[in-house]
């Protein structure tokens, strides 16, 4: 931002000397090239800002999500957002989601980025294949893993058995659905922490670590005055990343569990689909949608401000 | 000292090897149930015996559409990964070049627009298209999709815009080349190398979506790999050999571009979850 200043400022005493020689011309010209951002803006207002306004009336009224009409109600579904206790499980499993997946992948993707932050043989390859999972459909992954928790002849029931434990039907309770859907999530999504970590490792100079080994610092201390002050920058992007990303978990928990047993493993996101196509209350199902904008906006905002100070701190 | 610094690496290795076997194990396991017929009972660690079997790939291409999905597929995220590339370079060079307060605000509303999550405006996002004809078109879902990964692409363009310095522009505006020349003379061919970058990951990201495309795409037709996948799954949950196949076929496309362009990827990806 202060470059782009610094440009502009240079450029405008450069109009003003070249105006007599360039001519009337210039300026319009100069002022011409915004009109490559118009095709942008015309999508994002059609498709993003429009929608979002249009969701908020739509949450003041009944509408059905069919019918041509609908009546004006106020805030009667905001009402029923507070007090229905569907919602209120759906909305603390989404942050269970958002929290759970955070947690385990900034644990597991910094251990994975340690392990890999030396030179070894198969390096690039166990790295391709820890980041492979990252690529592919999380609706496609979670069909196999569904597969992997077959009760009958199922890979991780054939282990258990193996090792003297009885078979489980892994998603028949509401806690262990969850955890699941909170582990496949983290074992699929792992590797993009991972990657961000190694850079962040790859961009501390080794000089720091020598120096620090020359004044007598090792191994866990290193760790903790170096490693973990410089990768500041790696952890914000890393933790904003999966906490938005666990809030808006969708596609793993659609062919999982469906949102079952009942409704007792939907997210936000899938609970919204749910009361919009089958409930039929488009109305109730646009609050929901506003709620949800307004909680990950919140979240990104405090956990930007959050994480930058402590970088500048750092 | 010695013995402790060995068996740390030790258990680092082994974590490492750990960790690769998990996330080789759901690949193994679906190419052993999608080759093994329904009757067969046999655990799932266990490979095929006897004949090659490819019946659920059969049945995942013939009931499933799998092979028409992955056409969709290619159809819907080549054009919007084009689009996005193409509309995002066009708004990041004004965002980038010209700071005006006005373009502040332009960028910042972009940007903001990140935070946005699909789903939350489905209602209205969804009665806009029914009203526009574009449930079950490709068209609709491409505008989503390139909307979606609109602010990303403009991001990635203006950081790396800034980063060019201004000379050969002005030289081409001295000789009297005007806006649309210069950018797609000068500006457009500098960006070949995050060109790269925003292609692959918006393209991994809209070849991947399924929470837009399973509303907006609900027939065979017109249906991508996600929402292909998600319905015959639905469908054939009591034949997980065909999941499992068509799953495999789904996946094939993807894991062979990441064969090829395995740099690119791990390197747009990064380069996308630094912003």
């Amino acid at each position: 931002m202060v470059d782009s200043g610094i440009d502009t400022a240079v450029r405008r005493s450069a109009d003003a000397t070249y105006r007599p020689t360039a001519g009337p011309r210039h300026r319009p010209r100069q002022g011409l090239v915004n009109v490559l951002y118009l095709p942008a803006l015309a999508l994002l207002a059609m498709f993003t800002a429009y929608p979002l306004v249009n969701g908020v009336g739509l949450s003041f009224t009944d509408w059905d999500g069919y019918s041509p009409g609908h009546h004006l109600v106020g805030l009667e579904n905001y009402q029923r957002l507070l007090s229905d206790g569907t919602f209120r499980t759906v909305f603390v499993n989404t942050l269970v989601y958002a929290l759970g997946s955070t947690v385990l992948q900034q644990v597991l993707g910094l251990g994975l980025a340690l392990a890999l932050d030396r030179p070894m043989r198969g390096r690039a390859l166990l790295r391709a294949i820890i980041y492979l999972p990252v690529l592919v459909s999380p609706v496609i992954m979670g069909t196999i893993y569904y597969l992997l928790l077959q009760y009958d002849n199922g890979a991780l029931n054939d282990i258990v058995v193996a090792l003297g434990g009885e078979q489980q039907a892994w998603l028949s309770t509401t806690t262990g659905s969850v955890a699941i859907i909170v582990a496949v999530n983290t074992i699929q999504f792992v590797g993009l922490s991972m990657i961000i970590y190694l850079a962040g490792l790859q961009s501390i100079p080794t000089m720091y670590y020598e120096a620090a080994r020359l004044d007598g610092a090792s191994g866990w201390s290193l760790f903790r005055r170096i490693t973990v002050p410089l990768l500041q920058p790696a952890f914000a992007t890393s933790i904003v990343l999966n906490l938005i990303g666990g809030m808006k978990l969708f596609d793993v928990i659609k062919v999982l569990t469906g949102g079952g047993p009942g409704y007792s493993t939907n997210s936000v996101s899938t609970f919204i689909g749910l009361t919009y196509f089958n409930a039929q209350s488009a109305g109730y199902a646009a609050a929901m949608g506003v709620a949800l904008f307004a909680v990950i906006m919140i979240m990104t905002l405090v956990l930007n401000a959050a994480l930058n100070k402590r970088r500048l701190e750092a | 000292m010695l013995i402790g610094h060995r068996l740390f690496r030790l258990a680092s290795v082994g974590f490492l090897l750990t960790f690769a076997v998990i996330q080789l194990v759901p690949f193994y396991v679906a190419l052993t149930t999608a080759l093994k017929p329904k009757s067969d009972l046999s655990s799932q660690w266990m490979p095929p015996t006897g004949r090659l079997y490819l019946d659920n790939f059969r049945i995942a291409i013939e009931q499933g559409g799998i092979l028409r999905a992955i056409v969709n597929s290619l159809v819907v995220t080549s054009v919007a990964t084009v689009l996005v590339c193409l509309i995002g370079a066009l708004a990041a060079y004004p965002l980038a070049r010209r700071g005006t307060w006005v373009n502040r605000v332009v960028m910042l509303l972009m940007l903001g627009s990140i935070m946005v999550p699909p789903l939350s405006v489905l209602v209205p996002l969804y009665s806009l298209m029914n009203q526009l004809g574009g449930v079950n078109t490709y068209w609709g879902i491409i505008l989503i999709l390139v909307t979606g990964q609109l602010p990303l692409s403009v991001f990635l363009y203006a950081a790396f815009i800034r980063t060019v310095p201004t000379a050969l522009e002005e030289a081409a505006r001295v000789d009297g080349a005007g806006t649309f020349r210069v950018f797609f003379r000068i500006v457009l061919p500098l960006l070949k190398p995050v060109t790269a970058t925003v292609a692959i990951l918006t393209g991994v990201f809209i070849w991947n979506d399924y929470q837009m495309s399973v509303y907006m795409l609900t027939t065979q037709d017109v249906r991508t790999i996600a929402p292909a996948i998600g319905s015959f799954f639905s469908q054939q949950s009591s034949n997980l050999g065909a999941a499992a196949a068509a799953s495999l076929t789904a996946m094939a496309p993807i894991l062979l571009a990441y064969l090829f362009l395995q740099r690119h990827f791990i390197k747009g990806m990064l380069a996308g979850a630094e912003k």
